[in-house]
């Protein structure tokens, strides 16, 4: 499990990225927690995404209006700017599809944000120059069980965005529970992007 | 002694309507009967009922059993009682046979007032439309102006749907299991050679076979093996049966050799011995026809622009007959009309008839989901 104060921190910064009232698709939404944070602090309303039934119930327990779908088939179904913002909290690194997904996000949503692991973090530096890959609060996860399936850092990520048109309009990094400032890539464990498609 | 979670005895109740029912398709019913069950109790602000509408081979008996038949166990027995998914002790539950039904409810086998005899062929074609419309007449005759949900399965799951069209007020929540917005061609040809099975029987004599003192056992006994394929999935067939033998060697005969085989003639013989081939043939032209995007030029998203509920819609893996491919179009659809929308798409090796059936996550879904009804 990702850290449960990383979770609140995340959550709180996507709260103040996402409008009032804002029609919101949050992808990989676990037990509904973030989404039910986000009608409730925000008053937006909107759909989880979700593949694993046990988190669907969840959902619906929480009464969090959820759809089984799984991302990896990426949003067909869904149509252009349905969404104000489509959201993905800890997740994008879970995702086999990534360039897809992002694509995805910002065809249907008006912005995206999505948060995710550092794997430039100077920890997991340290623990590959040790020879190991790295385990931390951010990537609780030994090698061979995370189901992790790519490994990037903000750099990394900021690099494929340029390539990809997709504008940087705010960015949070975050390590504990402090806002990291300087040398981020080196310095937080956890990065949240929010991001447009560049003006046409 | 009833059993725990069970509503336990109960007795069909009967409505009868005088104000004469414009159908569909044209005809006209001057007045009619509708045979019905309820389980727990109508608070005072009558804001907790729930309809549960039947499938094809259903009927008013959703729960609990005849006093004179303990094997008489309602269709969905395990999702309807105190403490189930369901929950009488909450909700007041309604279950009632359809128009055109075999089972009490006016049908071909009821008389027609006008010859004194029963309808047969000339009973007129009836509509999930009309379906809806008529219980929509026995939710006014028990003082029930709004559903807290209407559920269904299957054809239910239709009904369902229809009554957020129909009637957007009256329903808070459409909970639409196993359906389709509408069949497609290869579930229209299924009814058809079904049909074909019955109407070519010569027992049948053109839908009069009650006043000939004949059934069209055979008719009917195909139609249900045909059907009855189309409920089951390739993996549970293979699993269930396999290709076992009868008697361990190939016969060279035509009576039984596989074991599928001899649960399919069991199947087509227990239905032809109890449902009615007319009722048959108006349900699965009622499934036929149903097309809610029909009056919109095929546009789903426009016809569902009137619904105002909140809706539940659940699939099934290996449900061939209405494929999650299908429950998707009515989601994303709704998704367009901005409705509250939440989408169960659950493992099941059943295929459709898993709706029947009480796989942990699916219960716990339904339970979840009535749990956060507001009554």
């Amino acid at each position: 499990m990702v850290h449960l104060q990383d979770v609140r921190f995340d959550h709180d910064v996507i709260a103040r990225w996402v409008p009032q009232g804002a029609r919101v698709l949050d992808l990989g939404c676990g037990d509904g927690t973030l989404l039910r944070h986000l009608m409730t602090v925000r008053g937006v309303s909107g759909y989880g995404i979700e593949r694993d039934t046990a988190h669907v119930v969840e959902c619906i327990r929480n009464d969090v209006p959820v759809l089984q779908i799984d991302l990896e088939q990426g949003l067909a179904g869904f149509e252009d700017a349905q969404f104000d913002a489509v959201v993905m909290s800890q997740s994008l690194q879970a995702v086999r599809n990534t360039e897809g997904i992002l694509a995805e996000m910002l065809r249907v949503g008006r912005e995206a944000i999505v948060s995710f692991p550092n794997f430039g973090y100077w920890p997991h530096r340290d623990s590959l120059a040790e020879g190991h890959m790295p385990v931390s609060r951010s990537l609780p996860y030994q090698w061979y069980n995370t189901p992790n399936v790519r490994f990037f850092t903000m750099s990394d990520f900021e690099e494929l965005c340029a390539q990809r048109g997709i504008v940087v309009r705010e960015r949070f990094a975050f390590d504990e529970d402090r806002e990291i400032t300087i040398d981020p890539n080196n310095f937080a464990s956890v990065a949240i992007y929010r991001l447009g498609r560049a003006a046409a | 002694m009833t059993a725990p979670g069970s509503v336990g005895t109960v007795t069909p109740q009967r409505a009868h309507f005088d104000a004469p029912l414009t159908l569909r398709s044209g005809g006209v019913l001057p007045a009619f009967d509708l045979v019905f069950e309820t389980y727990g109790t109508l608070n005072a602000s009558a804001n907790n009922a729930v309809l549960v509408c039947h499938a094809l081979s259903g009927s008013h008996h959703v729960a609990g059993t005849y006093a004179h038949d303990a094997k008489s166990l309602g269709w969905w027995d395990n999702l309807v009682g105190p403490g189930k998914p369901l929950d009488t002790d909450k909700f007041f539950v309604v279950g009632v046979n359809n128009l055109g039904g075999c089972y009490g409810s006016t049908g071909p086998m009821s008389l027609n007032p006008a010859t004194g005899k029963p309808w047969g062929a000339a009973f007129p074609f009836v509509t999930v439309e009309d379906w809806v419309d008529a219980q929509a007449r026995l939710a006014d005759q028990l003082g029930i102006q709004t559903w807290a949900a209407v559920l269904g399965g299957s054809l239910g799951g239709m009904q369902a749907l229809d009554w957020t069209l129909r009637y957007p007020k009256r329903v808070r929540h459409g909970m639409v299991i196993a359906a389709a917005p509408k069949l497609s061609a290869e579930n229209i040809a299924f009814n058809e050679v079904a049909r074909q099975a019955i109407l070519t029987d010569p027992e049948f004599y053109g839908g009069d076979y009650y006043a000939q003192g004949t059934v069209p056992t055979n008719g009917l006994r195909l139609a249900r093996m045909i059907g009855h394929i189309t409920y089951l999935s390739d993996d549970a067939m293979a699993e269930k049966f396999g290709r076992r033998l009868r008697h361990g060697e190939h016969k060279y005969h035509y009576d039984i050799d596989f074991e599928i085989e001899s649960y399919l003639r069991y199947q087509g013989d227990k239905f032809a011995g109890f449902f009615d081939a007319n009722t048959y043939l108006l349900t699965t032209k009622a499934l036929d026809y149903f097309d809610p995007a029909f009056a919109y030029d095929g546009d789903l998203q426009a016809a569902l622009a009137r619904a105002q509920a909140d809706f539940f819609i659940a699939s099934f893996s290996t449900d061939w007959r209405f494929s999650p491919q299908r429950s998707r179009e009515l989601v994303f659809a709704l998704l367009h009309n901005r409705r509250r929308v939440t989408y169960a798409e659950l493992d099941s090796d059943a295929g459709h008839d898993s709706f029947l059936l009480d796989d942990a996550h699916y219960h716990a879904a339904l339970r979840a989901y009535f749990q956060n009804i507001e009554v």
